[in-house]
């Protein structure tokens, strides 16, 4: 027997599944096979900041008011980053994965689920460092065109700076990392060259296809929203974006162990998942 | 046999002093323990696995940290990943989020209680131990509100009693027992 706040919480579940649909058909982005724990509780969030008394309420403010919308799609979509977030991945880049791209005449690099630019920023910094930057496009995308607005700007609150510098040194930064940015008020606004070779671009993963060949994928933190069925399909995509040999960082928590593409690439250094699509 | 154990699983929040009350909690548990246990520990963001490793030597049932995707089984203990929350799915699988810190902490014990109340509904415990914040009493009172079992730490038995407090204060708990009495209340269930 179910007492009312289970049979509440079970008609919730039913409104969400429909807000979902409703998203869906309105506006073209599909959520459906995202954690349905993750939206739950972003959309309550939502529910309790406006003062709304149901999902279905917010359902209809969402199809007719395109803000609100914005707002939502905000909302679904986690924006925490850092710069050299896991120092020790940027370290195994540099030190492991650097080396062979090197090798290549020219790279080309896709940062998927970018967010706001602190992981492209730290890469375009490295890429300097090594020597390649200059060989090197590199493409950054999100499907949240408020985050690539400000990745593109470049400006960040001067108050994680001291952080950010902690992990730049511990990732096996090379010079003084003041060097690369200007600080101006409670902001820092990284140095325009870094952003020379890289291009921002609205890119839905669930929904838009390959538009590159790369020699290296980075999408971190982003792959734990989706349910399996959805990781496979991004796994897929990466496979297809890739060139033989070319390399897909994944965050500290992600796997592709189960994969039906798994067998299409090599563990490259297992801790800090980084995996390479071999010939087949 | 217990066949009409009406509880599927216990979630416990901790924080300052928590090792040392987890240690008190798992290792009394026997092999034989029928539910699975889930458990936020609030640990530095940098800080590596020694807890899990520590406490599986120690314990009978198996301690492990959780993967994402991964599903809940009966004798076993997941701890949060430190740096991520960690959520109950309905169908009974985990999933971990970098979302934004919930009362300053990421991993959160709210986020992880209210998360399991809505996968568990009456069948969940949920347990408040040791600390010097106020993250898990929200959660727990959500907990009660589903009709599930609350216990807290006797604050007189706690390293830091704010927690255990602050969550007696938000609810009703069903039961407040000291940390040396709370392996054994789970063994008896
Ligand atoms: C938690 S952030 C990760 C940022 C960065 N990669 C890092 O690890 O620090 C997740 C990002 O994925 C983006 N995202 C979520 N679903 C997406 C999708 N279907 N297509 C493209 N980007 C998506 C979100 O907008 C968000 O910016």
């Amino acid at each position: 027997m179910k007492n009312e706040k289970e049979i509440i919480d079970e008609n919730i579940d039913i409104e969400i599944k429909l807000f979902l649909e409703a998203i869906l058909l309105k506006y073209g982005y599909d959520f459906k096979n995202y954690s349905i724990t993750h939206i739950k509780r972003r959309l309550l969030h939502r529910l309790r900041t406006e003062n709304v008394n149901s999902i279905s309420e917010m359902q209809y403010m969402a199809l007719y008011d395109k803000n609100f919308f914005r707002l939502i799609l905000a909302d679904l979509s986690i924006n925490v980053t850092e710069m050299f977030r896991d120092p020790l991945f940027y370290k195994a880049v540099r030190e492991k994965v650097i080396p062979i791209l090197k090798t290549y005449p020219y790279l080309k690099i896709w940062h998927a689920g970018c967010s706001t630019g602190e992981e492209v920023y730290s890469m375009a910094i490295l890429l300097k460092e090594e020597g390649i930057y200059d060989k090197t496009q590199i493409y950054a995308t999100d499907f949240n065109q408020l985050v690539l607005k400000k990745a593109s700007d470049g400006i960040f609150s001067i108050d994680r700076i001291k952080e950010y510098t902690i992990n730049y040194q511990k990732s096996g930064g090379k010079d003084s990392f003041s060097d690369y940015y200007t600080a101006k008020y409670n902001s820092v606004i990284f140095d325009k060259s870094l952003k020379e070779n890289i291009v921002f671009a609205d890119h839905n993963l669930v929904s838009d296809s390959s538009f590159a060949e790369v020699n290296l994928i980075i999408c971190r933190n982003v792959l734990i929203y989706f349910d399996r069925v959805l990781q496979n399909k991004v796994i897929n995509l990466f496979e297809e974006s890739l060139i033989t040999g070319g390399f897909l960082g994944l965050g500290t928590k992600e796997e592709i162990r189960f994969s039906k593409n798994f067998e299409n690439f090599s563990t490259f250094d297992a801790s800090q998942k980084i995996f390479r699509k071999i010939t087949v | 046999m217990k066949t009409e154990n009406k509880y599927n699983a216990i979630v416990i929040g901790s924080s300052s002093g928590g090792m040392d009350a987890l240690r008190k909690i798992l290792s009394v548990l026997p092999k034989s323990f029928e539910l699975p246990i889930l458990i936020t520990q609030h640990v530095s963001p940098s800080s590596d696995n020694y807890i899990t490793q520590y406490l599986n030597k120690l314990c009978k049932l198996e301690v492990k940290e959780a993967d994402e995707k991964e599903k809940i089984q009966v004798g076993k203990v997941y701890f949060a990943p430190p740096n991520f929350h960690l959520l109950v799915e309905k169908d009974k699988t985990l999933s971990l989020s970098t979302d934004s810190r919930v009362n300053f902490a990421r991993p959160s014990i709210d986020v992880m209680f209210e998360t399991a109340a809505w996968a568990y509904g009456s069948s969940l415990i949920g347990i408040i131990l040791t600390g010097a914040n106020f993250d898990g009493s929200n959660g727990l009172k959500i907990i009660k509100d589903f009709g599930g079992l609350t216990i807290a730490q006797d604050p007189k038995t706690a390293h830091s009693p704010t927690m255990p407090e602050f969550a007696i204060a938000a609810t009703k708990v069903d039961h407040i027992l000291p940390i040396n009495k709370i392996g054994e209340f789970l063994s008896e269930l």
